[in-house]
């Protein structure tokens, strides 16, 4: 196999298995969530369950400023990843393509140096939390292999992308290559690990926010 | 001039000037990327060596590769490669036709036996010897007799270097490149729907300079033509960098010279000087007239994914299928999942047991 013929394979058949692995795993996961129903609730209201539901996504997404204060890089690093991962992934006229063609919809891109500087920022950020993990023993002693293995899937895609866009490896179809094959393989396990938080953090905010919601609960 | 003359009789013969001579050899050091104290090297060697002879073998192609060489203007510098060679046979410029051509062949073959350079040009099919047959030889017969004498052998184009459009899916010929049936012989690609003429030229003059052929990257290509992406030289790069594409072949952004890509230019992944040299005695290159790059250069593209498709796009035309059946499965199995999760949990409370305090207090005796 030669490197075009490696680039025509992760832009094709792999593409494929990824996404219908990707798109098998979503809905299988969210479905079985979603049966799991919710248990009759007995208690006479003592407080909106919907004005609890929106309380608690909006608190849970901002951070508590006793627990802010007890890890402020944590919480800083934590941000600017997601934010990056955000701006990088949808804001990169490439990926903008990939999205118009698999969505039919596209919108405006930033210039490539913008997103490049994000990139770099995003980098660090997830570094940072990386050895934070591995420093701190209270979150080392919490920390399963699941947890290591989500951030290197998330980690590589930005490294090959990074690396893709200054032709850090050559020829550089071959790099771009691997950066698809990287975004592959967190498609295939995205809906399979804790990544998949994606997808449940706002039902699960929601969930916990209406039931406290509906007890009278300040949660 | 005598029966062999060498490439410096053979240049004057046909007029070319002592000062044109040592322009060309100097633009010959230049583009294969040789220091200046080469080219009276280059200069004393073509003007003392026999031209250098050469048997061009035309297989599953579509004579462009041949056009584009003979429509370059002379005295170009691509003109003057068959001022370089001496061209024994060729079976669309030669004269002989029939039974006089192929003897041509064959006595260049006998007389420079291990010393001839083979040209070959389109692709072999495997599928049916009968396909393509030049005076009832299949190209596969042909190719493997006159490459056995052969000193080197130099696949033109596209369809030589990786199989071309014959090659393209579904490949009904069984059509392959000429390095999948060589391996015994030194072979050079020069890849391109057409390829550069200068190239050809310049591997040419290299090889009779050196009595070799020149550096070559992963896919035989001599690196000096083929060591950087057209994206890298390309003069829309800078419109790619802040992020301006023109979106359509005639929107204010196309106008303006914009870059391609979202318009599947193929630039970036695309290895060639068209670049540099440009076409047409330099007037030009396809993205410099508006259009992306195809990626001629690179093997299997027409199978690409489509011309007009950006290079990020995913290439499968079956994914929104794909996606479908994958969404349906993972409800399915989600569906069977949680009515499997529901009869655990009415089981449960089936065979829920109370605990009452005195069964409490018995077990604590």
């Amino acid at each position: 196999m030669n490197y075009i013929e490696f680039l025509l394979w992760v832009r094709g058949p792999a593409f494929q298995i990824a996404i219908a692995v990707f798109v098998f795993g979503i809905s299988l996961r969210l479905l079985e969530i979603l049966l799991l129903g919710r248990s009759p609730e007995y208690a006479a209201p003592r407080g909106s369950a919907v004005r609890g539901g929106f309380r608690t996504l909006l608190t849970r997404t901002m951070s508590e400023e006793s627990i802010f204060r007890r890890a402020p890089l944590l919480i800083i690093a934590g941000y600017v990843f997601h934010l990056g991962l955000f701006i990088v992934i949808l804001l990169l006229v490439p990926h903008i393509l990939v999205f118009k063609d698999l969505l039919g919809f596209s919108w405006s891109g930033l210039p490539t140096p913008i997103i490049d500087a994000v990139a770099v920022i995003t980098l660090l950020a997830l570094f940072i939390l990386l050895i934070y993990r591995i420093k701190h023993p209270v979150l080392r002693f919490l920390s399963t292999s699941q947890d290591y293995f989500a951030w290197l899937i998330t980690f590589l895609p930005l490294l090959t992308g990074y690396m893709a866009y200054h032709h850090m490896i050559n020829p550089y179809p071959v790099i771009l290559g691997l950066h698809i094959l990287s975004v592959e393989i967190l498609m295939v396990f995205f809906p399979f690990t804790k990544l998949m938080h994606a997808f449940t953090l706002v039902m699960a905010r929601w969930y916990n926010g209406a039931n406290a919601g509906h007890k009278g609960v300040q949660a | 001039m005598s029966k062999y003359p060498t490439i410096g009789e053979s240049l004057r013969h046909q007029g070319i000037s002592r000062r044109d001579f040592l322009k060309f050899c100097t633009a010959v050091a230049s583009i294969l990327a040789l220091p200046a104290a080469m080219i009276p090297k280059i200069a004393e060697a073509l003007e003392s060596t026999p031209r250098q002879s050469a048997i061009w073998l035309s297989f599953q192609e579509c004579t462009g590769c041949t056009e584009s060489l003979t429509r370059s203007h002379a005295p170009t510098l691509e003109g003057l490669i068959f001022d370089l060679i001496s061209l024994d046979y060729h079976h669309t410029l030669q004269a002989a036709a029939g039974t006089a051509a192929e003897s041509a062949r064959e006595a260049a073959m006998q007389g420079n036996k291990g010393n001839y350079l083979v040209i070959v040009d389109g692709s072999i099919p495997l599928g049916n010897p009968g396909y393509s047959t030049i005076a009832g030889i299949s190209n596969v017969d042909m190719l493997k007799e006159v490459v056995a004498g052969a000193k080197a052998v130099v696949a033109v184009g596209t369809c030589a270097a990786y199989g071309g459009i014959p090659h393209a899916a579904p490949n009904p010929t069984g059509a392959v490149s000429v390095d999948s049936l060589i391996t015994d012989k030194p072979i050079i690609n020069i890849p391109g729907c057409p390829p550069i003429p200068l190239v050809i030229a310049g591997v040419v003059a290299h090889f009779v300079t050196f009595g070799q052929l020149p550096n070559l990257d992963s896919l035989k290509r001599p690196h000096s033509f083929f060591g950087q992406t057209i994206h890298d030289r390309c003069y829309r790069r800078p419109f790619y960098d802040k992020g301006l594409f023109a979106e359509t072949f005639d929107d204010e952004g196309a106008k303006q010279g914009w870059c391609l890509y979202k318009l599947g230019c193929k630039g970036p992944v695309t290895y060639n000087a068209c670049a540099t040299t440009k076409w047409n005695d330099g007037v030009s290159f396809p993205i410099e007239s508006g259009h992306g790059c195809l990626g001629c250069s690179e093997p299997n593209f027409w199978d690409a994914g489509g011309f007009y498709k950006p290079l990020s796009v995913p290439i499968n035309g079956v994914i929104k299928a794909t996606t479908g059946y994958a969404l349906a499965a993972g409800a399915a199995v989600g569906a069977a999942s949680g009515a499997l999760n529901r009869l655990k949990r009415s089981q449960a409370r089936q065979n829920h047991e109370t605990v009452t305090i005195t069964d409490l207090e018995r077990n604590q005796k």
